[in-house]
């Protein structure tokens, strides 16, 4: 269909747009009774992450996002959802929290990359993300991470390290925003829409590397068009996925997030000792 | 999926020739080198000797990962696990594979990493050097695969882990795969850590952004070289955000250390020493 044809540049414009289903948005459609949980317990409040508890199903689940907001004065409030150390303590800790009461733990993944500030490098924006990556990968509970919008940097992964990584059709994830990716390669930041084709972050390039385990459908014109539409085939797919962890043992869905990451890229590397000359 | 076989068969071997045919020498060919601090001027031998430390200011020089490992590890005791993986450049990224061809020529080694098993002051350890000449240390594919078998090789022979970072930090090239490495190696380091193993991480110029991100910061113990550049996001990147000059000193080693984030900052004349005792304390906690 018409979202077929879209360019990445395009993809990237349409889960850029203030119009998609937010984090929050999601929350309040497929969660009953969400209360959020707020603060890292060592100092601050960084609300460019959200974090709570809620039902699903009839099941207690922790829920984790990146928070953009709609209006100006939301994104000033929310930082544009690029968090600072705080918000990926904050993740860390619900995370955490989580696993102690086996609670399974679904994350919601749009930023732009984590804040490139002066204090949240002296705050320690690299070993918050660190440890938030490292700890995720061995929770003794399932967790599935949907990107829904943009998905920039390892501020983007550092709450996305998921047993079942799923992607909405016109979502984007990469190594970092379009922009800096241009401003390395090519010292232009304005050539960023050469730059969306050259990075392959599309649902589509990623589901085929097998970086991504899953894509859901979005109709022409993307999910902006039919918020309940989205909400009802996440709340499809959320369902079938838990399903699938039911039978794994705690420490079995550890080991199978770790085989996940360890075996993604095996396929892609050349080892000369298997391969033999010509 | 036969046809992507030979694809990239034949890409390992248009590596492979480009690599014989610039033939590696290693270390950064120049036979004097200046001081970028206070512009003395040095000659490589005499330089060499002082382990790349101007005399006049101390500022550290950067070094190939082979330097590095000549200078910590004691004589004739390293044995390498790389050499053998090369990237299949993934996303297919212009220029990708002459650039890799390049820097395979000029330092002799596969990617920005190598990995093996040595001595230090006689104690026996994993470890692990990123190679700054080679992309900037960028941590693609091979760098990820290469720091976690290394990680694997210690948990099953129960040895510590030195990891040396020099690194710009991911590989633009390698696009998401590169991405992937910093949960690959996160997750390896985890593992490690909660079998018990020491990790013992060294912050060399410069440790940024994905490679900060991920392994870098892990360390039980993490310590620094004075001047090095570590952080998440570049100065330049900084300052284009917040619109202002970032004061002096910034995301140097010295102010991690100010901040907490890093145990130590070692002169790499102190290194071997103070690693050597790190290690020694590491194995005999019985008295």
């Amino acid at each position: 269909m018409m979202s077929k044809k879209l360019t990445a540049y395009q993809k990237v414009m349409l889960a850029r747009d203030t119009k998609r289903p937010k984090t929050e948005d999601f929350i309040q459609a497929l969660f009953d009774d969400f209360i959020e949980l707020k603060g890292d317990r060592l100092g601050k409040e960084d609300s460019g992450i959200l974090g709570g508890i809620g039902w699903f199903h009839g099941r207690a689940v922790t829920v984790i996002g990146h928070r953009k907001g709609r209006t100006m004065e939301e994104n000033v409030k929310y930082n544009f959802g690029m968090p600072e150390p705080e918000g990926y303590r904050k993740a860390l800790r619900l995370m955490e929290q989580a696993e102690k009461f086996g609670r399974p733990v679904i994350t919601f993944i749009d930023t732009p990359g984590a804040y490139p500030g002066l204090e949240a490098e002296e705050h320690g924006q690299s070993i918050a993300i660190a440890t938030s990556i490292a700890r995720m990968s061995s929770l003794r509970v399932p967790v599935i991470a949907i990107i829904t919008g943009e998905g920039n940097s390892g501020g983007a992964l550092a709450i996305a390290v998921a047993n079942s990584v799923i992607m909405y059709e016109n979502a984007v994830y990469s190594i970092l925003s379009p922009e800096g990716f241009a401003s390395i390669l090519y010292k232009d930041a304005s050539q960023s829409a050469n730059a969306c084709e050259a990075m392959k972050m599309t649902a589509k390039d990623l589901y085929d590397f097998g970086i991504i385990d899953k894509i859901i459908k979005e109709p022409a014109g993307g999910m902006q068009e039919d918020w309940a539409g989205a909400f009802k085939d996440l709340d499809k797919v959320l369902t079938k996925e838990l399903r699938k962890y039911d039978s794994l043992s705690d420490i079995a869905l550890a080991e199978h997030r770790y085989q996940k990451f360890r075996r993604i890229d095996e396929n892609y590397l050349l080892d000369e000792r298997k391969m033999g000359d010509r | 999926m036969s046809k992507l076989f030979d694809d990239r068969r034949k890409q390992l071997f248009t590596l492979k020739k480009m690599r014989e045919n610039l033939n590696g020498k290693g270390d950064v060919p120049e036979t004097t080198y200046t001081c970028p601090i206070c512009n003395k001027e040095h000659e490589k031998s005499k330089l060499s000797l002082n382990l790349y430390v101007c005399e006049a200011c101390g500022h550290h020089f950067p070094i190939s990962a082979r330097t590095r490992i000549n200078q910590l590890v004691d004589r004739k005791t390293f044995r390498e696990h790389t050499g053998k993986l090369n990237s299949s450049d993934p996303i297919s990224f212009p220029g990708y594979l002459n650039k890799l061809g390049e820097n395979q020529g000029k330092t002799g080694n596969t990617d920005a990493i190598v990995t093996g098993v040595g001595n230090i002051e006689g104690n026996k350890v994993e470890i692990i050097v990123l190679d700054p000449t080679f992309m900037m240390g960028s941590m693609g594919s091979v760098v990820g695969e290469e720091f976690t078998r290394a990680v694997e090789h210690a948990m099953k022979h129960k040895l510590p882990v030195l990891c040396i970072s020099a690194s710009g930090g991911a590989r633009m090239q390698e696009g998401m795969f590169s991405l992937m490495q910093m949960a690959k190696t996160s997750a390896a380091v985890e593992k490690f850590s909660q079998m018990g193993g020491f990790y013992l991480s060294l912050l060399t110029h410069p440790t940024m952004g994905g490679v900060s991100a991920s392994f870098a910061m892990l360390g039980d113990i993490i310590l620094a070289e004075p001047g090095a550049l570590i952080g998440f996001a570049g100065p330049r990147v900084i300052e284009q955000t917040i619109h202002q000059k970032l004061p002096k000193g910034f995301q140097r080693a010295e102010f991690q250390e100010e901040h907490g984030f890093v145990d130590s900052v070692v002169t790499r004349k102190s290194l071997k020493k103070t690693i050597g005792m790190l290690l020694l304390m590491h194995t005999n906690t019985k008295g």
